[in-house]
């Protein structure tokens, strides 16, 4: 057994890995790059974004260690995140011009359809924050075919009655000069932003004219000309002001009229002190540990409307999955999480009954992974563990309440998919330094692998290399689970960030607001609610 | 009987008044002018009627509007309080032409009194020691004080070191004089160097004079009191006699009526006095004489005026004839005014004026304790056109240092927020230790000028304190996401950042770097700094081991900027917050001259489109009875100037100076003559020009 001691030491300098990995994105091109861009009298990402959100309000950067152990820089030269602009929450995305001139890579072409699917899915207004010097060349068969979705989201955003504004700081050529092209509103810096389909060499090598950039494409000239430009900022400051006032008559905010601004939550500060959850998680994920003292230290506590920290559903069937209400930030979400990580036929009924009775109520679902897989063996295939299995899969499918997903601890097999793994596109989807994801355990898959290859030779009648064997074993089993740690899955948009399970409680309150701000929770009506 | 009386006056002494007629059951009028229209006394008042107008000119100093209000208002008694008319022996003569009952000394008595010159002269012939001025001054006679003979409250006073500066100095008394009393009529006399104020409150009536003791009134700056006590420490028993004996003899010599004040300068190292002049009404310091002898002046002045003899039957105010001053009264003068510039008077709104531990308003105490006399309320605005007094505060117990402490306290503690105000230097100087020892002098306060300079506490712990309420109150006022941490980032890339000011030193921001999130607020730079609870209106704050509470006071300025006024233990302090934003349109011309508070243009020195020099007058601003005149920063062409007459407030523009057009003429603008633009400091660290 691990102590409470060691397991908060251990899980203390897994986070004190994650801030190292959150510096590297916050350095974007390095410090001769940011002094370079600062000597210009510009502002880094996130200063601007510190200066567009409302003061003292929570910024939520998504996908922070995008490109993670590729060759590009982490956070692939891109902020994404969720703000609040007067009153407003927003999806916000800046481009990192001191990261190769803010040049998209394929991660970063990933990250930002995430965020745009978080926008489209939540209904989130998008404020882009442009300066990009366009695709990064040498891959861009893998941003060009694709990228063009970027462009298509801002419209339908649009269509959809979610208004889209871009404000450029700089550079926005070529493709990128239809981000501002296709926003709703547009804000241009003077002496600053550069749009247009092609620059003076381009321009005079397909048709000999002569011209410079602030003829083809400066703000004043398409604030004044071509009226590509609906605000000319003075400088980078009065672009951030001039987008807040076009966000404050979105007609969404505070006191706006016809918006379903709800009261705000009634809520507790949970039972227990959220900094205990660093002695709770074991070190090695082999032992399981009870989540309801997770959630005890992550749901609201006894008070105003809530009488009760968690009601446990079906406490004495399935016990290996925890099921029941909870209020997060005032707001009621239906919980699964794993208690002794293999789920049995019975945790995968319980699941599906559950799962349905959030939609019965619309409620939103959170799951919290920590599970081994469904179980394997004899009695279980003949049990039907793959029937049920597949209803908790049918269930977490087309449930239609938002779900979101913390993975704590193990995420194994088809238990991440039945516990609404990314594939099954959970509102957002958050993991903490402790956790490991893949088919199966490393150690199992290489042993897999080990049998797989006896197996074969032995059919052969061919000897079995074991020294050789041993060596692959090990490679296989190191390789697997580096891939399977979360910074590897972090890196490859697997999530939406990795998280310091001291701040889920508000990551999830942030998203729950997120959640039920634009559009109303509902569930589905296709049938009753089948017992299980 | 009085049966309904007028207060030809304002603010504090109109409720002091009203106050005392209530508990006797006079009905009361107020006279007011457009300005006080909103304030208590107006209120107060049974009666109200209105003054058309907004300075005194117009308004209280207006004998026949005010004896027209006492007719319409169905008076039959006029108080005149102090200053205004309370002084004017033609006012008094009206008043009981008019056929109404005057309460305070006959007209023959103020005409006497009046005139500087000719009391002293009454006054020699009554035996009483007179400051002669010499006829042809020498060196040897300097310093000298020219005073207007009509002069009041230390308006035209001035005090000269130079026989050469002399005659400048007395024409321009004479022109302050000529302006401010209508008589240009202006004295010299000598100056003594450390002289202490000491004063005797009498009280004549038909059958003698009551003599209740005196009031020392040392502490003053720009020869107006600004704390006052009785009885008046560190005085010879005989001395003391004598004083009384010789007020005695001066209200003796012309048969004085009602409740005046004769007033000494008291030379302690010689041990001997001066008559300086006698004050024909009820004082502002009256309230130090009523704790310690436990009487109503106001009561007194009524009994008086009514032709009865205090003391008698039929008066509740018993008789102070024999009785010696009870315990020690120390009042303090509570002005909206800057000590640190020169006491310029402030105005504005006065959001909150709260003294805590108060026991008595406008009447006597009945036991030890604190009294407060306030013209103005919370809320009230404080305007440009009167004395600039927000109240007395007066504290009463067994010994002169008992009071000074708990007068310094609650004055510390006070809530006073809106304007400007001397309280830090009150404090500073009741807790000064030659203050204590009864070391007082009527230069005092001019040669402690640490006194007036404020003592704010650590800047950086105001900065945070205020920083953390302001983003308390924006929590509180969010839509969404209100239960989040404030500031809550799960990839830290730098600091919040919270600009603010001092007003009044714009440009000189105090900037609050600090973090937010799930362990609460942290302040970017200094570990020592904890904050254990917040809200937005206070803020428990840890200094290496030492708790303290802030209390916040936030206040929207032109729905924009907020101005939080800050108390903790160790002082108070007002800050405006610095928008984050600067509309580009709303950005002043560089070289603008911006007014420094509201006012009157009444004179432009300089001409629109004329080249002036580096400090050349530009124009003249009048404001709160004082000219300001606003001269030009640099070198440069005067443009936009406004007109003679216009009314301005405060930050309007009154000019730009632009820089000569010819580039080797100009002289290049030092930044700070620049009122702020585009909020260069605005930016977080990393955004600064590197």
């Amino acid at each position: 057994m691990t102590t409470t001691a060691t397991n908060r030491d251990s899980m203390l300098a897994k986070i004190a890995e994650l801030d190292a990995e959150h510096a590297k994105a916050v350095a974007g091109g390095g410090a001769r790059s940011v002094d370079r861009h600062h000597a210009r009298g510009k502002l880094m990402p996130r200063e601007r974004i510190e200066l567009l959100v409302d003061p003292g309000s929570a910024f939520l950067e998504l996908s922070p260690l995008a490109g993670w152990g590729s060759d590009f820089t982490v956070g692939a030269s891109v902020v994404t995140g969720i703000g609040v602009v007067e009153g407003v929450e927003c999806m916000i995305t800046a481009n990192d011009p001191s990261v190769k001139g803010g040049a998209s890579n394929p991660w970063t072409v990933k990250k930002i359809f995430r965020a745009s699917q978080i926008a489209e899915e939540n209904r989130l207004p998008t404020i882009a924050l442009v300066e990009s010097g366009g695709a990064d060349l040498p891959t861009q068969k893998e941003i060009f075919i694709p990228g063009g979705k970027l462009f298509r989201d801002i419209t339908r955003s649009s269509a959809a009655k979610v208004p889209t504004v871009a404000i450029v700081f700089g550079n926005s050529t070529a493709g990128g000069a239809y981000v501002p092209g296709m926003s709703d509103y547009t804000v241009m810096v003077r002496q600053q932003a550069k749009v247009f389909l092609g620059g003076p060499p381009l321009v005079k090598m397909a048709t000999g004219e002569e011209s410079d950039d602030e003829s083809l494409g400066g703000a004043e000239m398409h604030a004044r000309v071509s009226g590509l430009a609906d605000y000319l900022a003075e400088d980078e400051h009065d672009a951030l002001r001039i987008g807040r006032r076009i966000v404050a008559r979105l007609n969404r905010g505070r006191g706006a009229s016809d918006t379903n601004v709800q009261a705000r939550p009634l809520f507790a500060e949970p039972a227990e002190d959220p900094e205990e959850l660093l002695d709770l998680i074991p070190t090695d994920l082999k032992e399981p540990f009870d989540p309801r003292r997770v959630i005890a230290h992550l749901a609201d506590g006894v008070g105003a409307g809530n009488d009760a920290v968690f009601d446990e559903f079906k406490p004495l069937y399935g016990p290996s999955l925890v099921t029941g209400w909870a209020r997060i930030h005032g707001h009621q979400v239906g919980i699964l999480a794993n208690a002794q990580g293999v789920l049995f036929s019975e945790e995968a009924q319980k699941a599906t009954q559950f799962i349905q009775l959030a939609n019965q109520v619309d409620c939103p679902l959170l799951f919290l992974h920590n599970t081994t897989g469904y179980m394997v063996g004899k009695d279980y295939e003949q049990g039907g563990i793959i029937k049920h299995g597949a209803q908790m899969l049918n269930a977490v499918s087309n449930s239609t309440v938002p779900h979101l997903s913390v993975i704590m601890g193990a995420s194994y097999g088809a238990g991440n998919y039945g516990m609404n793994g990314r594939a099954f596109d959970p509102r957002f989807l958050f993991t903490w330094p402790s956790a490991k994801s893949a088919v199966m355990g490393p150690a199992q898959l290489a042993g897999v692998l080990s049998i797989v290859a006896r197996a074969a030779a032995e059919a052969k009648g061919a000897e079995y290399d074991d020294a050789a064997d041993a060596g692959m074993r090990e490679f296989v089993e190191a390789s697997v689970e580096e891939q399977s740690l979360p910074f590897f899955l972090s890196g490859m948009l697997y999530d939406d960030g990795v998280i310091d399970p001291r701040d889920t409680r508000t990551v999830l309150g942030i998203c729950l607001s997120v959640i039920t701000a634009n559009r109303p929770v509902e569930g589905t009506g296709r049938f009753g609610v089948f017992r299980m | 009987m009085i049966q309904r009386l007028l207060v030809a006056n304002r603010g504090e002494i109109a409720r002091r008044v009203f106050a005392t007629c209530r508990r006797l059951g006079i009905e009361t009028v107020a006279v007011h002018s457009e300005s006080d229209a909103g304030l208590p006394f107006v209120r107060e008042a049974d009666v109200a009627v209105l003054l058309s107008g907004h300075t005194p000119a117009e308004t209280y100093l207006r004998g026949d509007l005010v004896l027209d209000a006492a007719r319409r208002a169905g008076a039959d008694a006029v108080h005149p309080g102090y200053g205004f008319l309370s002084e004017n022996a033609e006012f008094a003569q009206s008043v009981i032409e008019a056929g109404l009952t005057w309460v305070g000394p006959t007209p023959e008595s103020i005409r006497e009194m009046g005139s500087k010159i000719r009391a002293k002269e009454l006054m020699r012939q009554a035996g009483v020691p007179v400051l002669e001025a010499p006829q042809q001054p020498t060196d040897a006679d300097l310093p000298l004080l020219v005073k207007a003979s009509a002069g009041g409250g230390g308006r035209g006073m001035r005090v000269v070191r130079s026989l050469v500066a002399l005659p400048k100095e007395v024409a321009a008394a004479e022109a302050e004089a000529a302006s401010a009393f209508g008589d240009g009529t202006v004295f010299v006399e000598p100056y003594v160097e450390h002289g202490r104020h000491v004063e005797v409150q009498v009280l004549g009536h038909s059958e003698g004079v009551l003599v209740l003791g005196e009031r020392d009134c040392s502490l003053q700056r720009r020869h107006q009191k600004v704390v006052e006590e009785a009885p008046a420490p560190c005085l010879p028993d005989t001395t003391r006699a004598a004083l009384h004996a010789a007020a005695c003899s001066a209200a003796e010599a012309i048969g004085y009526r009602g409740a005046g004040t004769v007033e000494f300068l008291y030379d302690p190292e010689a041990d001997r006095f001066f008559f300086l002049e006698m004050n024909t009404r009820l004082q502002v310091e009256h309230p130090v004489t009523e704790a310690v002898f436990g009487v109503d002046l106001v009561e007194l002045q009524l009994v008086v005026a009514e032709g009865r003899v205090p003391g008698l039957a039929g008066s509740s105010a018993t008789s102070a004839h024999d009785s010696q001053p009870v315990g020690h009264a120390i009042e303090v003068r509570l002005y909206a005014e800057d000590p640190a510039a020169d006491y310029q008077p402030q105005s504005g709104t006065l959001h909150t004026l709260e003294v805590p531990g108060v026991d008595a308003c406008f009447g006597a105490l009945d036991a030890p304790g604190l009294r407060v006399d306030a013209g103005y309320e919370s809320g009230d605005a404080v305007s440009t056109h009167y004395d600039a007094m927000l109240a007395k505060v007066i504290c009463w117990a067994p010994t002169r240092e008992q009071a000074a402490r708990r007068l310094a306290s609650a004055l510390a503690k006070a809530r006073i927020h809106g304007v400007p105000t001397n309280r830090d230097q009150l404090v500073a100087a009741l807790r000064d230790e030659d203050f204590l020892a009864g070391r007082v002098g009527t230069d005092f306060l001019e040669r402690r000028p640490a006194l007036s300079a404020s003592s704010a506490p650590d800047p950086v712990l105001l900065g945070f304190v205020a920083a953390v309420s302001l983003a308390e109150r924006d929590r509180q006022s969010r839509a969404r996401q209100q239960s989040v941490p404030v500031a809550w980032r799960n990839v830290v890339s730098q600091p919040q950042r919270t600009v603010l000011e001092v007003p009044g030193a714009e440009g000189d921001d105090l900037v609050a770097e600090w973090y937010g999130g799930r362990q609460g607020y942290r302040h970017a730079h200094r570990d020592d700094l904890v904050v254990v609870a917040a809200s937005p209106t206070s803020v428990l704050c840890e200094v290496a081991g030492v708790r303290s509470r802030w209390d916040v006071r936030t206040v929207d300025d032109d729905g924009a900027a907020r101005v939080l006024y800050l108390d903790g233990p160790d002082g108070s302090t007002t800050l405006r917050e610095v928008p984050r934003f600067t509309d580009p349109a709303d950005v002043v011309a560089q070289g603008s001259l911006l007014a420094p508070m509201p006012g009157t243009v009444i004179a432009v020195p300089a001409e629109e489109g004329s080249s002036v020099r580096a400090g050349q007058p530009v124009l003249v601003l009048e404001a709160m009875k004082m000219q300001h005149t606003i001269s030009a920063p640099t070198d440069g062409v005067v443009g936009d100037l406004v007109a003679v007459g216009a009314q301005v407030a405060a930050g309007d523009v009154l000019a730009v100076v632009h820089p000569h057009p010819d580039p080797d003429r100009t002289d290049p603008a030092r930044p700070e003559d620049h009122p702020r633009e585009g909020d260069q400091q605005d930016r977080p660290a990393g955004g600064d020009q590197a």
